[in-house]
């Protein structure tokens, strides 16, 4: 067997590996050594790599390598479970900068793509394009999601002038890829792809509201899956195609489930919709006064305690709060009291699908207490209390009442059919996606303003002293 | 040989389509996750490119940052995705357990 036979053999156990670690992933019982058995498969890629033959500048690898650990092993130790979206959108940028360094340096490196066949000029340019896009984007992303960027969309210029700029940065980008595939040996076109399709990166992901995030950050992952597929067959790699394409394709798949969930077509995400409307919180539309009923810590409390059914509504409010801990806390006392608590999680609530469900696990509830949007919906109606903790576009009315509203149509939790509504939260600010909440309005809804984790531990508190 | 490829790339993408499909609300996060560290497989582009050889400096350090690049997504990748996924393991064994020390929940960190 010769040495090339032995690699495409270890290439052909690692992507093996790969998808046996991903159907493992599917399931929570086998998730966790799903993703340490395409852990394996990927170890086993790179010693295969380095088995090709003529290989050199060990030490130049050597030293990328050391500096890629150096920074992601601490990172991934050290991120705390609420800041996981960002570190999620973070690793996926780089890699997208990943796929179009290497594109450049193969332009460079072969003179502009002379001398090599046409389709591994077009699967490298389209690697650079989609891959610049990815890093760019991920990159507001994560800033958006850190909050070094608002949250709020950011758009240049009135109407429709965005998507015609992104049209025509799009179309620059790909004229500089035809000019390049039709001969053209100029590096400053192969600059110019890249840097217009940074700029697109950029301004795709400016103008979406924190509401549609999660969306974005998978259609993003899927386009790195993407275009590393891209690399993969212009470098006549199989475990690049095989792997890409996978993320690619299962990517984009998780990014329909999500955008299904919020009832949005990935089109109209991309193209920038949410938080065009922006209200605040005191006057409906026709400028009436409205009232809010704000509550104690110790009638939240009571209320509680003299339930017999009580559902937790989580949110975002949550995770910024980092209050997964004292209100697991909390349901255990009201547990103890003989209340049936449970916890009902909308797909999209968070800024990722499964966010809630995360925090909540780190924080020991258990997996039986936290039910999907569908049985929870069955429930609210025989609910005596639901405690809405920083959740506000996942349980809007508006959803389903107002057909004006943008986010009318998203299926949400029934949080108004139960018998009474609190509702946890820090201001009366719009939520992520800047829309109104009538819910707070509600006569059956009393709010208790305050920091998540601070209320909750007061309720905590109260309920031990009843 | 772009032809072999190209089947490849249309069998992966219904493998990933078929193995994605059925997945709970719960594990949406970690499966990004996961599906976002094996994109990290780029690196093996970046060694390929280094390792069989390219003049200028300027290319050599470029293809080390892409190295570091897809070495962070790997790495941080499959680390943060067991860290997610060790929360949902052991879950209904050491609830009895959980619940004798229920005294303020230790902060984990």
């Amino acid at each position: 067997m010769s040495r090339n036979d032995l690699i495409q053999l270890l290439y052909i156990v690692a992507f093996s590996l790969f998808i046996y670690g991903l159907m493992g992933l599917t399931g929570p019982r086998t998730a966790v050594r799903g993703n340490r058995i395409a852990a394996v498969g990927m170890a086993i890629a790179v010693i295969a790599t380095l088995l090709i033959g003529g290989m050199g500048n060990w030490g130049l690898i050597a030293l990328g390598v050391a500096v890629g650990t150096a920074i992601g092993v601490p990172a991934a130790r050290q991120v705390r479970m609420t800041a996981m979206p960002q570190m999620v959108a973070l690793f996926n940028g780089v890699g997208g900068g990943a796929v179009a360094l290497i594109a450049w340096v193969e332009f460079r490196h072969t003179g502009g793509f002379a001398g090599e066949p046409t389709y591994v000029a077009i699967f490298s340019l389209f690697a650079a394009i989609v891959g610049s896009v990815s890093f760019w984007g991920s990159n507001i992303a994560f800033a958006k999601l850190q909050e070094l960027l608002p949250g709020r969309p950011i758009t240049v210029g009135p109407g429709r002038t965005q998507q015609v700029l992104n049209l025509l940065l799009l179309v620059a980008a790909i004229t500089c890829g035809t000019a390049i595939v039709s001969g053209s040996e100029a590096e400053i076109l192969m600059i110019a792809l890249l840097l217009a399709a940074a700029i697109l990166g950029n301004f795709v992901v400016l103008p979406i509201g924190g509401a549609d995030m999660p969306v974005v950050i998978s259609l993003l992952n899927a386009f790195t899956g993407l275009s590393a597929a891209a690399t993969g067959v212009a470098l006549n790699n199989t475990a690049l195609i095989v792997a890409g394409m996978i993320v690619g394709a299962s990517g984009s798949i998780l990014t329909n489930l999500m955008a299904q969930a919020m009832n949005r077509s990935i089109p109209s995400i991309v193209a920038g919709g949410f938080g065009g409307v922006v209200t605040t919180g005191g006057t409906s539309e026709d400028g009436v006064e409205r009232v809010v009923r704000s509550t104690s810590a110790s009638d939240a409390a009571v209320q509680m305690a003299f339930a017999n059914r009580v559902v937790i509504v989580p949110g975002y409010g949550m995770a910024v709060a980092q209050a997964q801990h004292a209100v697991h806390e909390m349901t255990k006392l009201l547990e103890q009291k003989g209340i049936e608590v449970s916890f009902a999680i909308h797909p999209v609530a968070g800024r990722m699908p499964g966010h809630m469900n995360v925090l909540l696990a780190e924080a020991d509830v258990p997996y039986e207490q936290l039910h999907e949007m569908d049985q929870a919906n069955s429930e609210f109606a025989r609910t005596d209390v639901a405690l809405v903790i920083g959740a506000n576009d996942v349980s809007n009315p508006d959803a389903r009442n107002k057909a004006d509203s943008p986010i009318y149509g998203m299926p949400i939790l029934n949080v108004d059919e139960s018998a009474s509504v609190i509702v946890l939260k820090r201001s009366m600010n719009s939520g992520f996606a800047g829309i109104d909440n009538p819910l707070f309005y509600g006569e059956k809804t009393s709010m208790l303003f305050g920091d998540a984790k601070a209320s909750v531990s007061e309720i905590s508190e109260e309920l031990k002293a009843l | 040989m772009l032809l072999t490829n190209l089947a490849i790339l249309v069998l992966a993408g219904f493998t990933g389509y078929l193995t994605i499909s059925k997945v709970p609300n719960t594990l949406h996060t970690p499966l990004m996750s996961g599906t976002n560290a094996i994109h990290g497989i780029v690196v093996l582009g970046g060694i390929i490119v280094l390792g069989l050889g390219v003049d200028g400096a300027l290319n050599k350090l470029l293809l080390v940052i892409a190295i570091a690049f897809g070495t962070i997504n790997v790495v941080g990748g499959f680390l943060v995705t067991d860290r997610m996924l060790e929360m949902f393991k052991s879950r209904p064994a050491p609830r009895a357990e959980a619940q004798e020390d229920a005294g303020p929940d230790a902060p984990r960190r």
